[in-house]
C-alpha cells in the first residue's frame, strides 16, 4: 500500500492511497458514482472537478479520472453545468462571422481575464479561440479548440458568461463541412458504389468458399 | 517516474532502436498465428468461460461474469408495473447514447419518426466518444470494398457474417462523406485528400482519422447534430427491461431513472438497442479501456426477450493498454501509435513481432512475452515497451504532437514524455466482438421489430474486428437501423402490453437450478468500497 493521504469530498475528510486519482479515491471512501463520471479516460468530460489545496487560496480545476490525488485537497465535482447551447440547421447556416454573432454574441463580451484559459483541464488556450471565433478565424478556433473534451470549466469561470465549449464546436462543425477542401477520391468512390461498380465483385466474394478466401487473404499484397 | 529496473530496460531499447530501424519485423504465418492463439489468447482459457444453461443459446459458452448476468432474474421480478401508465409515446425507442444510438435517432428523424433517446449516463458517455485512431474506409485510388472485405474476413477468422460485412464495407466511404458533411474535421492534406495510415492487418492505408480524438470528434458532431434536431433525450434513464405485446412484438421499454430510482414506461413501435459493449464486467480480471457504463445492459435484455447472441464467446483484448503508470492501468494508447512506426519491444530491446498484426496477434505476443520472463515488472502486472521516440525520428519533431496529442497529454500528466522514451503496455479488455444477432437488415431473427446496432450487434467483424472497424459499424449500422426503424414503425401496431417473459424467464432458471442470487442488467460497476 503506498502513502496514504488526507483528501476532503465536499468537505469530508477521507483517508485514501496517495497514488490513486481523485475518481478512484472517491470510490475507494465508499462513493457509488453516477453522475461526475463518463470514459474514465479523459474523453468525455464528464468528471469536471473544482478543487483547492489547504492552505492555498487557489481555485483549481481537473478532470477526477486524470488528476492523481493530494495531501490537504479539497474537492468538489461539478455534476452538472448549464451550458447555454444554441441550437441551428447545420445545412443551412453559413461559414460567415455573422453566425457567431448570431448564436454566440455573448463571446464580444469577453473581458480579457483569461480564467477561461486558467480553468482549462485540457491545457488549451481557451480566450484566445474566442479571440479567433469573435472574429470569424474559424480555422485558428477550431484548431485551437480541437482537444476540449467540454467538461465546461471554462464557462464555470467565465464573468461574460460565455459557453466555450459550444462557441468551439461551432467553428469545427463549419470548418468541417464548410472551410476545409472538398474530398475529391471519396466523393468519386461514393460515386461508383452508387452505381453498382462493386456490386458483381462483392457478391464473387461473398460466395467463396473459406479455403480459397484463407489463400487470398494470406497472399494479399500489403501496401508500403 | 519509472522505476530503476525500468530504466535500465530502456537502455537496452535506446541501444538496440538504430539497428532495429533497418528492418521491418516479419510477419508471422497463418500456422504461427493460429498457434500463438491457441496458447495466449485469453479467449482460448477455459476457466474464463461457462455454459449458458437457458435461453437461445442454451449449451453455448459464454464469459463466466456475462454468463452470470444471463443467468440472473430482472431486476422487475418482483415489481409490480403499471404498463396503462404511459410516459413516453414513440415510433422509435433507442436506447443507448453512443455513436450507433446517436446515428440511429439522426436517421429516423430525419426520415420524420417520433424518436427518443435514452441513455444511462449522459449522451455520448460511450465507447465511441474514447475511440482513439480512427475509421476504416475505401475510398482511395489503389483500395475498393473488396479488398477491405478480405482484410476484415480474414482479420475475423473468416466467421464474419458476409451480409452483414457486405454493409459495412460497401457503405463505408458513404459514413465517411455523411460524417464530413455533418462537419467531421478528419485530417486531410491541403487538396482535401484523406490523410490515412494502416491499421493492424489492413492490407491498404484506408485509417482515416481526427489526430487521436476520431472517436470524440465523431461523437460531439453526432451528438450536436441530435441536440440540433430536438429529438428528446432522457439522461440518467437505463432501459431495465423491454416490454412485449401480445402478438410477439416489442413494445418499448420499462425505463429506470438512476437518480431517484423511479421506474417510468416507454411505448414504442420499433426499439434499437444500442447499448455498447461489456469491458466493465472486467472479464478474466483484466482492465478495461472501456467507459463506465460498459456493462452488457443491451445483450441481458434482447436475451431475455429470446433473440439470440452470436460469438458471445470472443472479446476482444486490444494489445496496448497503459501498464504504467499505476493511475492510467487500462487505458488506450491507440494502434496509430504503431501505425506511426512504434515497434512493440521486448525487456531485451527486442522487437519480438510485427507491430501491426491484428489485435488478437498483437495481444497474444505480448501475454507470451510476459510469461516467458520478456516482460518489464509494473505494479499491476507487466508490459513490454512500445518504442515511441520512434515516431519522431520517423515522422520528424512535432509529429506525436501533431498527430497523437492526447497520448502525449496522457503521459505528460504523469511525468513521462512519450517522445523521449518508450512506454509501458499490456493488452486491456477493450471489445465484444460477439453480441445480438441480427440480419443485414438490422432487425434481430426473433423479434420482427427488434432492431440492434453498434457494439451490442454480433457477427459483422467476426471472431476479432480490425482497428477501423467498430467506429465504422456504428455509424453504418446506427444509421442502417434509424431508417430500418422509422419505415417499420409506419405498419406496426402494438398489441396488449406485458412483461409475461419476465416470469417465464424466472421459471426457466428454476428448472435449470440456477440461483445466482443476483440481478441484471448490472447498469453500473460496483467500484465503492464499502467497510462494513
Amino acid at each position: 500500500m503506498s502513502n496514504m493521504v488526507n483528501v476532503y469530498f465536499y468537505g469530508k475528510k477521507y483517508s485514501v492511497p496517495g497514488d490513486m486519482t481523485i475518481m478512484t479515491a472517491m470510490e475507494y471512501a465508499g462513493y457509488t458514482l453516477s453522475r461526475g463520471c463518463g470514459c474514465r479516460h479523459g474523453f468525455c468530460g464528464a468528471c469536471a472537478t473544482i478543487y483547492r489545496i489547504k492552505g492555498d487560496n487557489t481555485l483549481k480545476t481537473c478532470l477526477a479520472c486524470q488528476k492523481q490525488v493530494e495531501d490537504g485537497m479539497y474537492v468538489a465535482s461539478i455534476p452538472f453545468f448549464p451550458t447555454d447551447k444554441r441550437t441551428y440547421s447545420i445545412n443551412d447556416i453559413k461559414p460567415t462571422q455573422q453566425i457567431m454573432m448570431e448564436l454566440y454574441p455573448e463571446i464580444y463580451s469577453c473581458i480579457g481575464c483569461n480564467a477561461c484559459t486558467k480553468a482549462c483541464t485540457q491545457d488549451l488556450n481557451v480566450m484566445q479561440y474566442i479571440a479567433y471565433a469573435q472574429r470569424g478565424e474559424f480555422e485558428k478556433c477550431a484548431e485551437e479548440s480541437f482537444d476540449c473534451v467540454a467538461c465546461g470549466c471554462c464557462s464555470v469561470r467565465c464573468p461574460a458568461e460565455i459557453s466555450h465549449p459550444m462557441v468551439g464546436l461551432l467553428a469545427r462543425r463549419l470548418v468541417g463541412k464548410y472551410i476545409a477542401p472538398e474530398t475529391e477520391h471519396l466523393k468519386a468512390r461514393v460515386e461508383e458504389i452508387r452505381k453498382g461498380a462493386y456490386d458483381d465483385m462483392i457478391e464473387k466474394i461473398m460466395q467463396k468458399p473459406i479455403t480459397e478466401m484463407k489463400e487470398l487473404y494470406n497472399t494479399r499484397e500489403i501496401e508500403k | 517516474m519509472f522505476t530503476s529496473e525500468m530504466r535500465e530496460s530502456i537502455k537496452k531499447v535506446e541501444q538496440t532502436r538504430a539497428e532495429r530501424m533497418k528492418t521491418e519485423p516479419e510477419r508471422m504465418t497463418a500456422e504461427e498465428k493460429d498457434a500463438l492463439l491457441k496458447a495466449f489468447h485469453p479467449d482460448y482459457r477455459a476457466d474464463g468461460f461457462a455454459e449458458i444453461k437457458v435461453g437461445p443459446n442454451k449449451g453455448q459458452k459464454a464469459p463466466k461474469e456475462l454468463t452470470e448476468l444471463l443467468h440472473s432474474n430482472s431486476i422487475l421480478l418482483s415489481e409490480n408495473i403499471d404498463l396503462s401508465k404511459i410516459d413516453y409515446d414513440c415510433d422509435v425507442l433507442v436506447i443507448g447514447g453512443g455513436g450507433a444510438g446517436a446515428s440511429a435517432a439522426i436517421e429516423a428523424d430525419e426520415a420524420g419518426a417520433k424518436v427518443v433517446m435514452v441513455t444511462k449516463l449522459r449522451i455520448g458517455d460511450a465507447n465511441t466518444m474514447m475511440a482513439e485512431g480512427g475509421i476504416q474506409a475505401a475510398d482511395k485510388e489503389n483500395d475498393s470494398p473488396v479488398q477491405h472485405y478480405l482484410d476484415a474476413f480474414g482479420g475475423g477468422h473468416f466467421a464474419a457474417r458476409p451480409e452483414l460485412l457486405k454493409r459495412l464495407v460497401m457503405e463505408a466511404p458513404d459514413a465517411i462523406k455523411w460524417l464530413n458533411e455533418l462537419g467531421v474535421m478528419f485530417d486531410k492534406d491541403e487538396d482535401g485528400r484523406m490523410v490515412t495510415t494502416h491499421g493492424g492487418g489492413t492490407s491498404r492505408k484506408r485509417m482515416h482519422a481526427c489526430k487521436d480524438y476520431s472517436g470524440a470528434e465523431i461523437m460531439r458532431n453526432l451528438r450536436d447534430e441530435v441536440l440540433n434536431r430536438n429529438i428528446p433525450v432522457v439522461e440518467f434513464t437505463s432501459a431495465v427491461e423491454l416490454i412485449k405485446d401480445d402478438k410477439g412484438q416489442v413494445a418499448g421499454a420499462v425505463l429506470l431513472n438512476m437518480e431517484t430510482g423511479d421506474y417510468l414506461v416507454a411505448k414504442a413501435k420499433t426499439v434499437v438497442i444500442a447499448t455498447g459493449g461489456a469491458g466493465r464486467l472486467h472479464y478474466q480480471n483484466f482492465p478495461t479501456s472501456n467507459h463506465y457504463g460498459a456493462t452488457a445492459d443491451g445483450l441481458v435484455l434482447g436475451y431475455r426477450l429470446g433473440a439470440p447472441l452470436l460469438y458471445q464467446d470472443t472479446i476482444q483484448y486490444h494489445p496496448t493498454g497503459v501498464a504504467y503508470p499505476p493511475q492510467l492501468f487500462g487505458a488506450l494508447v491507440t494502434e496509430k501509435v504503431r501505425s506511426l512506426g512504434a515497434m512493440l519491444v521486448n525487456k531485451d530491446g527486442e522487437a519480438y513481432a510485427h507491430p501491426l498484426e491484428t489485435r488478437d496477434v498483437s495481444a497474444s505476443a505480448i501475454i507470451r512475452e510476459c510469461a516467458e520472463g520478456k516482460g518489464v515488472d509494473t505494479p499491476q502486472g507487466k508490459g513490454v515497451w512500445l518504442d515511441t521516440p520512434m515516431i519522431e525520428i520517423l515522422g520528424g519533431e512535432g509529429t506525436i504532437e501533431k498527430r497523437i496529442p492526447a497520448m502525449l497529454r496522457m503521459y505528460l500528466n504523469y511525468g513521462i514524455d512519450m517522445r523521449k522514451e518508450p512506454i509501458l503496455v499490456y493488452p486491456t479488455l477493450h471489445y465484444q466482438n460477439g453480441g445480438l444477432e441480427i440480419g443485414g437488415d438490422g432487425f434481430t431473427k426473433a423479434i420482427s421489430n427488434l432492431l440492434v446496432a453498434g457494439e451490442a450487434v454480433g457477427g459483422i467483424h467476426g471472431r476479432n474486428r480490425l482497428m477501423g472497424n467498430s467506429l465504422l459499424d456504428i455509424i453504418v449500422f446506427g444509421r442502417n437501423a434509424g431508417k430500418a426503424a422509422a419505415a417499420k414503425s409506419r405498419t406496426v401496431e402494438i398489441g396488449t402490453m406485458n412483461l409475461d417473459h419476465i416470469s417465464a424467464y424466472a421459471d426457466e432458471l428454476k428448472k435449470a437450478g440456477i440461483d445466482t442470487g443476483k440481478t441484471s442488467p448490472m447498469l453500473l460497476p460496483k467500484y465503492a468500497r464499502h467497510e462494513r
